[in-house]
C-alpha cells in the first residue's frame, strides 16, 4: 500500500548574506527566547544561529542549528564565492564533534533551531523579527510528503548525544542511579 | 543573584602579574549604575591626583556598561576610563563594537588593570581562566593585524580583540585603542595602555548574562525596535540628511557631504570653503565612495548601519572599517581635496592605532609651522612638497618618535610650548589641552560655548545632542518638529517646545537669546543623557546624540529597572546621571582643573562677548551646584552622597569647609 500524501507547511529562512550587517542580534534574542525563563536571560553561545562574522574578510554568514550528529565528516569542504574562502564547514548546519558552534557551552548537549515554536505560536521567528536589515525573511510554502514520520523529540537526542559520548551502558548506569535517588529522596 | 551586570571585576596587576576575579558591591550600582559611574568611583577612589599618567600607578579600567550583553539593542558600549597623558585629566574614551558584552558573557564588568609588565603582554579572558600572555613577537605589529594574530593562535575566531598599534606602543599622546569595528580613540589611553605594557586584550565568553523582569524587559526592548523602524521612515524634515536620521551620522551610506565640507574649518582649523561642495566634487566623491566601501556594517545588536568595510586594492589598502567623520578629517586638515587620501591615511592611521580627530590637526599644526619658518628643513629633512605627501610623512614620524614627530606625538598643545619660537600662536584649537573639532564659526551661540567651555569628555559630539543645531526656517517645520517630541523630560515640555516654535522669529537671534536660565537647561538636558549612555552603555548614536532618539528620559528607567530589578525613575536617574557627571568633575578639580581652563578656543567665534560669557558660566556653574571656580559645593556633593568627596576636597584645601571654593 502506498503511504498516504499529506499537506505539510514548510518553514523556511531565506537568508541573504549580502544584507548582513553582522549584528549578532539573531544570535541575542535567539537565547534570550529559549533561556528558561523565557527573556530571562541571554548567552549568544546557546544560540541556535550563529553568524560566521569575518568582517575584515568580509564575511557575513547567518547559519541555523541542523540536526545532530555524532561523527564527524571524512572529508572537510572549503567554498571560495566572489574571491572571499569560507572556513570548512561553514555552511554545515549539523552540531558535531569537529567544532564547538550550535552545542551547550557547559554541557556540549546539541542545539537545534525549532524555529522559535512556542504556544500560542509567533508570526515569525524572533530571529526574523530582528534582523531589520532583512538578512532574514521567513517564508512558508506547502509542500505535499509522505505521512509525517515521528520525529524525535529534543530530550531524545540530548540523551542520543550523551550516548554517543559515554557509551550506552554508562548512560543508563546514571539513569538508573539517578532514578534510584530521586525514589529514596520522595521516600525520606 | 545580580541582573545586567556580573558581579565581578578582574583586577589585574601588571607589574606582579597577578589576577584576581572580585566581586563588586551592589550598592554601587545603585549609586552609579556602572560603565563610567563605577570607573570614576575606581579612579577617584584608586589614583591620588599626583599620579603621572604614564606610570605604573595609573589605572586602566576596560568597563561594560550595565546594560551591554543584555538584549538592550545598542548597548555595546566599552568605557575606558584612564588619567590622559595628554590633558592629565580623566578621560573615558569609548568604543562600540563587540568588546564589553563578550566581556560580560566571560562573566565580568570591569578589567581593571595597573602596574606595567616587564615586557610587551596581551591578556586573554576566556571565561574563568584568564593568562597574562607573552607578546614580544606582536612589537610593531599594526592593531588590526595584532588582532587577527591573536586570534589566530588562540584558535579562537570568536575572540574579541582591542590593541593598540606603534603610536600607543611608543605612547603618542593621542595613540588610540583599535577593535576593529571601533576605537577608543580620545585622550591618549592607547599611550597608557603601551606605558603598561600591554599591546591587547583578547576576550571570549559563553556564559549567561541575566535580566531581573525578563518579559517586561523584552517588550521594552520590542518598542525601541519599533521607534527605530519609525525614524528610519520618518528622518526630520528641515534639517541637513546627515542630522535627520538617527545612529552616527550616516556619512558612509551618504556621500552627500556639503554640510561637514561647507561648515567645518580646513587645514589647521583655519579655513571654511562655503564654495567647495560643486557638482563634480560631489560626482568625485560619490565615486571614491561607492569604491570604498564593501559594505554597511553594525556594532553588536545594533540594527543602525553606521560603520563600513573598507577596501580599495587599487590605492594599496587593505580591508578595514570606518564610520562617521573619519574620512573627512585627514582630507580637510591637508587641504587635500579628493576623498581617496582620506580612504587611504586612515587605513594606516588605525593599523598605527592613533586617534583620527587629533592626528589630522597635529599635522596640519606642522605643516603650518614649517610654512611660518618655525620649524625648518632640519626639523624636517627631505619633508615633502605635496600636502599629502606631507602628512604620510608625519604620521611616520610621529608615531616612530623620531626627529621633530617625538615632539608633535604630544598633541598641538605641548608640542607648541616645547618647540617654542612662536608655535603657541598655532596652538588655537585646543580646550584642556586636547585638540577640537576645526570649527570656526561668526557669531557666539551661548548654548555652545557653555558646552565647549565645560564638557569634560572634551569632545563636543559627547556631549551635544537632542537639540536642532539651528533654528527651523519656517513656522511648519517647527510645528512639525514638535508635535511628536516625545524624548523632552518631565516639565520641560513647555519651555523647550517654545524655544524650538519661536527659535528664528525676530529678536530670537544669538548671543542674548536664549535666556541664560534656559540656556542651562537646555545644555544639562543633553549632557545628563549622555551620562546616563555613559554608564548603560547604550550608544549614543541611538540616545544621547541624535534628533529624536528611541532611548529617552521616559524609557530608559524603565528598562534600566526592568533590566536590574532597582526601582528607578526618571527623577532617579537623573539624580544618579548628576551624581556620576558630578564625580568626574571632582577627580579632575583634585588634578587641577579650574575655571580658567574652561575656555573655548579664542577664534572659535569671531564676535565674542566676555562678559556675557562669564555670567552665561556663573550661571551655569550655579544651576550645576558648582561654584564660581567650577568646583562642586559642599552641599552639592553631599546631597549627591559624595559626602567622602567633599571631606576630600576640604581636606586638600580646595573647598573651604563653608563649601565655598577658594
Amino acid at each position: 500500500m502506498k503511504p498516504e500524501k499529506k499537506k505539510k507547511i514548510v518553514k523556511t529562512i531565506r537568508i541573504d548574506v549580502d544584507k548582513c550587517n553582522g549584528c549578532r542580534a539573531c544570535e541575542v534574542v535567539c537565547s534570550a527566547f529559549h533561556a528558561a525563563p523565557k527573556y530571562g536571560s541571554n548567552n549568544p553561545g546557546r544560540a541556535r544561529i550563529r553568524v560566521i562574522h569575518e568582517p575584515l574578510k568580509n564575511i557575513f554568514l547567518p547559519v541555523y542549528a541542523g540536526e545532530y550528529t555524532a561523527a564527524e565528516c571524512m572529508g572537510r569542504d572549503k567554498y571560495i564565492i566572489d574571491g572571499k574562502e569560507y572556513d570548512e564547514c561553514a555552511f554545515c548546519r549539523a552540531s558535531c564533534p569537529s567544532r564547538e558552534a550550535f552545542k551547550e557551552p557547559d554541557s556540549e548537549l546539541p542545539l537545534k533551531c525549532d524555529m522559535c515554536e512556542s504556544d500560542p505560536p509567533l508570526e515569525k521567528p524572533l530571529c526574523v523579527q530582528w534582523c531589520l536589515n532583512d538578512a532574514l525573511v521567513y517564508e512558508e510554502r506547502e509542500e505535499e510528503v509522505d505521512e509525517e514520520e515521528e520525529k524525535p523529540e529534543d530530550a531524545e537526542l540530548a540523551v542520543e548525544a550523551l550516548i554517543d559520548k559515554y557509551g550506552f551502558d554508562k548512560v543508563s548506569d546514571v539513569l538508573a542511579r539517578i532514578a534510584a535517588a530521586k525514589a529514596a529522596s520522595k521516600k525520606a | 543573584m545580580r541582573y545586567a551586570e556580573t558581579g565581578y571585576n578582574l583586577e589585574i596587576d601588571l607589574s606582579k602579574g597577578s589576577i584576581e576575579r572580585v566581586p563588586t558591591d551592589p550598592k554601587l550600582t545603585e549609586l552609579h549604575l556602572g560603565g563610567l559611574g563605577t570607573n570614576a568611583r575606581i579612579i577617584w577612589d584608586r589614583v591620588p591626583p599626583d599620579v603621572d599618567p604614564l606610570s605604573p600607578d595609573n589605572i586602566l579600567i576596560f568597563s561594560t556598561g550595565l546594560l551591554c550583553g543584555t538584549p538592550a539593542p545598542g548597548a555595546n558600549r566599552t568605557i575606558v576610563s584612564t588619567i590622559s597623558p595628554q590633558t592629565l585629566l580623566m578621560h573615558f574614551s569609548m568604543m562600540g563594537g563587540f568588546l564589553a558584552p563578550e566581556l560580560k558573557y566571560a562573566g565580568y564588568d570591569k578589567v581593571v588593570i595597573k602596574g606595567k609588565s616587564p615586557s610587551l603582554v596581551y591578556l586573554w579572558i576566556n571565561n574563568d581562566k584568564v593568562e597574562i600572555r607573552d607578546a614580544t613577537h606582536l612589537h610593531g605589529k599594526g592593531a588590526l593585524e595584532t588582532a587577527e594574530l591573536i586570534r589566530q593562535e588562540l584558535g579562537e575566531p570568536r575572540a574579541q580583540v582591542a590593541a593598540i598599534g606603534l603610536a600607543g606602543e611608543n605612547s603618542v599622546y593621542f595613540a588610540s585603542i583599535e577593535h576593529g569595528r571601533s576605537s577608543a580613540s580620545r585622550g591618549g589611553i592607547g599611550a597608557v595602555m603601551g606605558s603598561k605594557g600591554l599591546k591587547a586584550i583578547a576576550v571570549r565568553g559563553t556564559k549567561d548574562v541575566h535580566v531581573a523582569k525578563p518579559e517586561r524587559f523584552f517588550e521594552l526592548c520590542n518598542e525601541v525596535l519599533k521607534y527605530i523602524e519609525f525614524r528610519a521612515k520618518n528622518p526630520i524634515k528641515g534639517v541637513p540628511p546627515i542630522l535627520a536620521g538617527i545612529g552616527s551620522p550616516q556619512e558612509m551610506a551618504i556621500h552627500d557631504e556639503e554640510w561637514h565640507t561647507t561648515s567645518f574649518a580646513w587645514g589647521n582649523a583655519r579655513h571654511r570653503r562655503k564654495g567647495f561642495w560643486t557638482k563634480e566634487v560631489e560626482e568625485s566623491w560619490r565615486r571614491s565612495q561607492e569604491r570604498a566601501v564593501q559594505r554597511l556594517v553594525s556594532c553588536y545588536n545594533c540594527p543602525m548601519k553606521c560603520g563600513a568595510i573598507i577596501s580599495y586594492p587599487a590605492l594599496g589598502v587593505s580591508r578595514y572599517m570606518m564610520k562617521c567623520y573619519s574620512k573627512l578629517t585627514y582630507v580637510m586638515a591637508a587641504m587635500a581635496d579628493d576623498l581617496d587620501f582620506g580612504f587611504s591615511i586612515a587605513g594606516l592611521a588605525q593599523e598605527y592605532g592613533v586617534d583620527g580627530y587629533s592626528t589630522p590637526q597635529v599635522m596640519a599644526f606642522a605643516v603650518e609651522l614649517y610654512e611660518a619658518g618655525i620649524l625648518t628643513d632640519a626639523d624636517l629633512p627631505g619633508f615633502p612638497k605635496d600636502n599629502k605627501e606631507r602628512f604620510f610623512y608625519l604620521l611616520e614620524k610621529i608615531v616612530r618618535r623620531e626627529g621633530i614627530g617625538d615632539v608633535l606625538a604630544k598633541g598641538v598643545y605641548w608640542a607648541a610650548r616645547e618647540i617654542g619660537k612662536g608655535a603657541e600662536a598655532f596652538d588655537h584649537n585646543t580646550i584642556k589641552r586636547h585638540e577640537q573639532i576645526p570649527i570656526k564659526l561668526g557669531m557666539l551661540n551661548p548654548i555652545y560655548f557653555v558646552m565647549w567651555a565645560t564638557g569634560e569628555k572634551a569632545n563636543i559630539t559627547q556631549i551635544e545632542g537632542q537639540l536642532p543645531q539651528a533654528p527651523f526656517p519656517t513656522k511648519e517645520l517647527r510645528e512639525d518638529f514638535v508635535k511628536d517630541w516625545i524624548q523632552v523630560p518631565t516639565g520641560k515640555e513647555e519651555r523647550f517646545k517654545k524655544f524650538v516654535l519661536e527659535w528664528g522669529d525676530p529678536g530670537t537671534e544669538f548671543p542674548f537669546y536664549p535666556p541664560i536660565d534656559l540656556i542651562c537647561e537646555l545644555v544639562d538636558w543633553q549632557e545628563t543623557m549622555h551620562y546616563i549612555d555613559d554608564s548603560t552603555g547604550i550608544c549614543a548614536g541611538l540616545s544621547s546624540f541624535p534628533l529624536k532618539p528611541p532611548y529617552h528620559i521616559h524609557n530608559l528607567p524603565l528598562i534600566i529597572s526592568a533590566a536590574t530589578g532597582l526601582e528607578i525613575d526618571e527623577d532617579g536617574l537623573w539624580e544618579i546621571a548628576r551624581r556620576n557627571r558630578t564625580l568626574v568633575r571632582a577627580v579632575n578639580v583634585r588634578r587641577g582643573l579650574r575655571r580658567k581652563d574652561e575656555k573655548p578656543p579664542e577664534d572659535h567665534w569671531k564676535k565674542r562677548f566676555p562678559e556675557y560669557e562669564a555670567k552665561i558660566l556663573d550661571e551655569y556653574y550655579e544651576y550645576k551646584g558648582w561654584n564660581k571656580e567650577g568646583i562642586p559645593k559642599k552641599e552639592t556633593l553631599e546631597r549627591l552622597e559624595l559626602d567622602f568627596v567633599a571631606q576630600d576636597l576640604v581636606r586638600r584645601g580646595i573647598l573651604e569647609g563653608n563649601g565655598e571654593g577658594k
